[in-house]
């Protein structure tokens, strides 16, 4: 039998204090697809970048084609054949897409760069591929989706034959998701290996020859093509069995009182006339595709772009929204679905992050912060909120996804929000601590608080909101009861079907 | 990013049409406006002091604002690629003044050629853009930090080497012609050294790997170290051009005068930086213009020369210098909004 492509075994690897890898294995061949799943933290990102020379292993043995190697460097990786691309995008925005792609390895004639044997090596390899991109092109201004195929082309410009892929869907719309699958099916029966890093489930099971699952830096194991069932692998990552809860009722809120009301919503460029109600105690979903202008709501709402009409009404009187501060005042949080850039501060503790919304409880009459208050508040919610945090003075980018959501609740929790709007509450946060979230959410509606759910998951959605909104080009196109929705009613009001018959009408 | 909606932030991502849209305004608005924006404010500021004055638009003066480009411009040539990949270089203004009189100590004080002194104020130039370039790359020092450190040693050893007293060159005949002589006829050779360093200078930037990974490190470091490239080798180099770049502005500096004048240098640095600016090089790095900023340069000196002719106090040139800096970089501000 010939050597596998790629084997690894018994990989260890530790930081100071930390254990990230332990005795960790798996094993590629040439021409498949191997998912690896696994929670924030279970040591993926590690080993991808040790796999890459990025770090180096403590212990254990890396084999290509049943050779010992040693990966020192980035650019030894590529010698072997190994390339990975990033969670985050690692192009370099100012450069143009053939730029990019041969950083490193310009062509030359004599001591210049020969920018047209570049443009005319990486539009052949573009071809090659079948992406539909311009060569000359300036990265900064391609799509997210765009950008990654870029980050693709480069890979396998340096003839790969392994290809790591480190949740390369994230970013991506559905059609962009199509595809990229389609280039990966191409390249597996060009017979590259492929190691792809996902939370998606729905996209493993489309893809993976094979699965392999770890959990706190450990190898937990292998389920072959024929034995992958989502149910297992996710109770392989998260250690225990998930309660898939019941899915709340519409009526249960149906006579509360109305705590916002929303009505004729309109952007310049996208909004028509969005008009909803929030009960006190409900979870409103907000479900649709792409662009159909959920985020575009709610950041209308909270005055964070302008409209061009349309009234809000908290607790039955309006209010005047010019901008966010206005919406806080109002009692309106907005959670960002991008934590890291718009709702953090990475580089800041627990505390910081939970007293900025409410820094004037936090100061004294001379206008000090009284840290030791801020503290015993952040303590508070961190018990309360079950947040996983060695103290509240760990810098939040340490923390797992899922707490660092649960710092931005905090925050808007110590900040008294009545009303909280959720855009994309579990993006990038595994599934075991997603049913967390769920669970949270739903006790925070329970104790009274309203909850705007933006969701581009559809069980997510229906597990969660008691009536569901659903939007297509920035119109409202339906609203139902939870106990009337089903996938299939929300995709066809999602597309629109519903809408068109509303314009001919 | 304090607060999730306290800012204001870029319009939703992800959004294919949106991001479609913003690219192609990008990208009219990032490549050309700026450079147009900044020649276009100097054929103003030209037709403008032109009529204000029948004294500025005569070859006299004009070649007296060439004159008095040169070292501006060198300097900031040198710089423009220390800009582009996001850092800043501080120490070029007392460094040029440490280079005259190395030049000065080696052409008169010891009495060797005039080579050796030339060659000398660029070697210090290139040693000094060496350790700027070590603590950036490797000590990991902020270039704000590493180069105001330079800034200081260099102002010091300048004035202690030179004994706080001038190094005047009549020992030296032939010295004064590199700035002041005429190759080509009317023009001083200064200015001939500025022109043809500017050519060179735009080779390296746009059609060398040198130039390239420049772009690239000030565009995203990690991704170009992840790349394979040497990224604190190339800045090392970075650094070492743009100290080269002070060497030479040292040399012609001191044959302008005719002495090195240790006191001189502070202050050069930060007209040289603005240069960099209004020619449309991103402070933030990733973007840098030769041609920029050889207009910045003279868009300044354009400037200051026109508020002279028309008699106005040197306080208020100040003024007006320092206004023009401040819109130069707003339109940089802009132009980043409405990037990427």
């Amino acid at each position: 039998m010939t050597a596998a492509l790629l084997e690894v075994e018994g990989i260890s690897k530790s930081f100071p204090g930390v254990r990230a890898l332990h005795e960790v294995q798996f094993t590629l061949h040439s021409g498949e697809v191997l998912v690896l799943v696994g929670e924030n933290g279970a040591g993926k990102s590690t080993l991808m970048k040790i796999l890459s020379g990025i770090y180096q292993r403590d212990t254990g043995s890396i084999r290509v084609d049943g050779q010992e190697v040693e990966i020192t460097t980035p650019a030894r990786a590529q010698e072997l054949g190994i390339s990975i691309i990033h969670q985050e995008m690692n192009l370099m925005p100012d450069l143009t897409v053939a730029q990019n792609i041969f950083i490193g390895r310009e062509p030359r004639k004599g001591p210049f760069l020969d920018e047209r044997g570049l443009n005319r090596k990486a539009q052949q390899l573009l071809d090659d591929l079948g992406v539909k991109l311009d060569a000359r092109a300036l990265v900064g201004d391609l799509t997210v989706a765009k950008q990654q195929m870029v980050e693709i082309a480069k890979a396998l410009s340096f003839n790969a034959r392994v290809l790591i892929m480190d949740e390369p869907t994230s970013a991506l719309t559905d059609t962009e998701v199509e595809t990229l699958i389609g280039l990966i099916e191409s390249l597996r029966a060009k017979g590259t290996g492929i190691i792809y890093i996902s939370h998606r489930m729905e996209e493993l099971k489309r893809l993976a020859d094979r699965v392999t699952v770890l959990r706190d830096g450990e190898y937990i194991g292998t389920l072959e093509r024929d034995e992958i069932h989502v149910p297992t692998i996710i109770e392989m990552m998260v250690g225990r069995a998930i309660d898939e809860g019941a899915r709340p009722r519409a009526s249960e809120h149906a006579r509360d009182d109305v705590v916002l009301r929303v009505s004729g919503l309109s952007t310049r460029d996208l909004l028509r006339d969005v008009s909803f109600e929030l009960h006190r105690g409900e979870i409103l979903g907000f479900a649709g595709l792409m662009g159909a202008g959920r985020t575009e709501s709610a950041r209308a709402i909270i005055g964070a772009d302008p409209r061009t009409a349309g009234t809000i009404e908290v607790h039955g009187k309006p209010v005047t929204i010019r901008q966010p501060a206005d919406a806080v005042r109002a009692g309106i949080g907005y959670l960002s679905e991008d934590r890291k850039r718009l709702g953090l501060m990475l580089e800041q503790s627990v505390t910081f992050n939970t007293a900025l919304a409410s820094i004037d409880r936090f100061t004294g009459p001379l206008g000090f912060v009284q840290q030791a208050k801020a503290r015993r508040v952040a303590q508070q919610y961190v018990e309360d909120l079950r947040t996983k945090t060695p103290s509240t003075e760990q810098l939040v980018k340490l923390l797992s996804g899922g707490n660092q959501q649960k710092v931005v609740i905090a925050k808007w929790l110590a900040r008294d929000s009545d009303i909280l709007i959720f855009d994309e509450p579990t993006r990038g946060i595994d599934v075991g601590a997603k049913e967390e979230i769920y669970r949270l959410l739903q006790r925070l509606a329970d104790e009274g608080k309203s909850i705007i759910v933006i969701s581009s998951e559809l069980p997510e959605v229906l597990r969660l909101a008691h009536r569901i909104v659903v939007m297509a080009n920035g119109r409202v196109t339906g609203t139902l009861a939870n106990e009337d929705a089903t996938q299939q009613k929300i995709m066809d009001y999602a597309t629109n079907l519903v809408a068109d018959e509303q314009g001919a009408a | 990013m304090s607060d999730t909606i306290q800012q204001t932030p870029a319009p939703a991502p992800s959004d294919e049409a949106v991001a479609r849209e913003r690219g192609k305004r990008a990208d009219i608005w990032r490549k050309g406006l700026q450079q147009g924006l900044a020649f276009g404010t100097l054929i103003v500021l030209l037709v403008f002091f032109s009529i204000a004055s029948s004294n500025f638009f005569t070859w006299s003066n004009i070649s007296g604002i060439l004159l008095a480009t040169a070292v501006i411009g060198i300097l900031a040539l040198g710089t423009t690629f220390v800009i582009t990949t996001g850092g800043i270089d501080l120490s070029i203004g007392t460094g040029m003044t440490l280079a005259s009189v190395m030049t000065g100590i080696f052409a008169v004080n010891l009495g060797m050629p005039l080579v050796v002194g030339v060659l000398a104020g660029i070697a210090t130039g290139a040693l000094m853009g060496l350790i700027n370039g070590v603590n950036v790359a490797f000590l990991r020092l902020p270039p704000f930090i590493a180069t105001l450190a330079m800034m200081m040693v260099a102002q010091g050893l300048a004035l202690v080497i030179s004994g706080v007293r001038p190094i005047y060159f009549s020992s030296v005949p032939g010295f004064k012609g590199i700035a002041t002589g005429t190759l080509v006829p009317g023009l001083p050779n200064a200015v001939l050294i500025m022109f043809a360093l500017a050519a060179i200078a735009y080779v390296m930037l746009a059609k060398t790997s040198f130039g390239r990974y420049t772009v690239a490190i000030g565009s995203n470091e990690e991704a170009t170290r992840l790349s394979g490239v040497n990224t604190r080798r190339w800045l090392v180099t970075v650094y070492t051009v743009a100290g080269v770049f002070t060497g030479i502005a040292g040399v012609v500096m001191a044959a302008r005068l005719d002495s090195a004048q240790p006191q001189l240098g502070v202050g050069y640095e930060l007209q040289a930086i603005a240069a960099v600016i209004i020619g449309g090089t991103s402070l933030l790095g990733g973007r840098g213009s030769i041609v920029g900023t050889l207009i910045g340069a003279l868009i300044m000196s354009v400037l200051i020369n026109g508020l002279r002719i028309m008699s106005i106090q040197t306080e208020w040139q100040n003024v007006v210098v320092g206004v023009v800096i401040a819109i130069a970089v707003f339109a940089d501000t802009l132009r980043n909004r409405k990037g990427v």
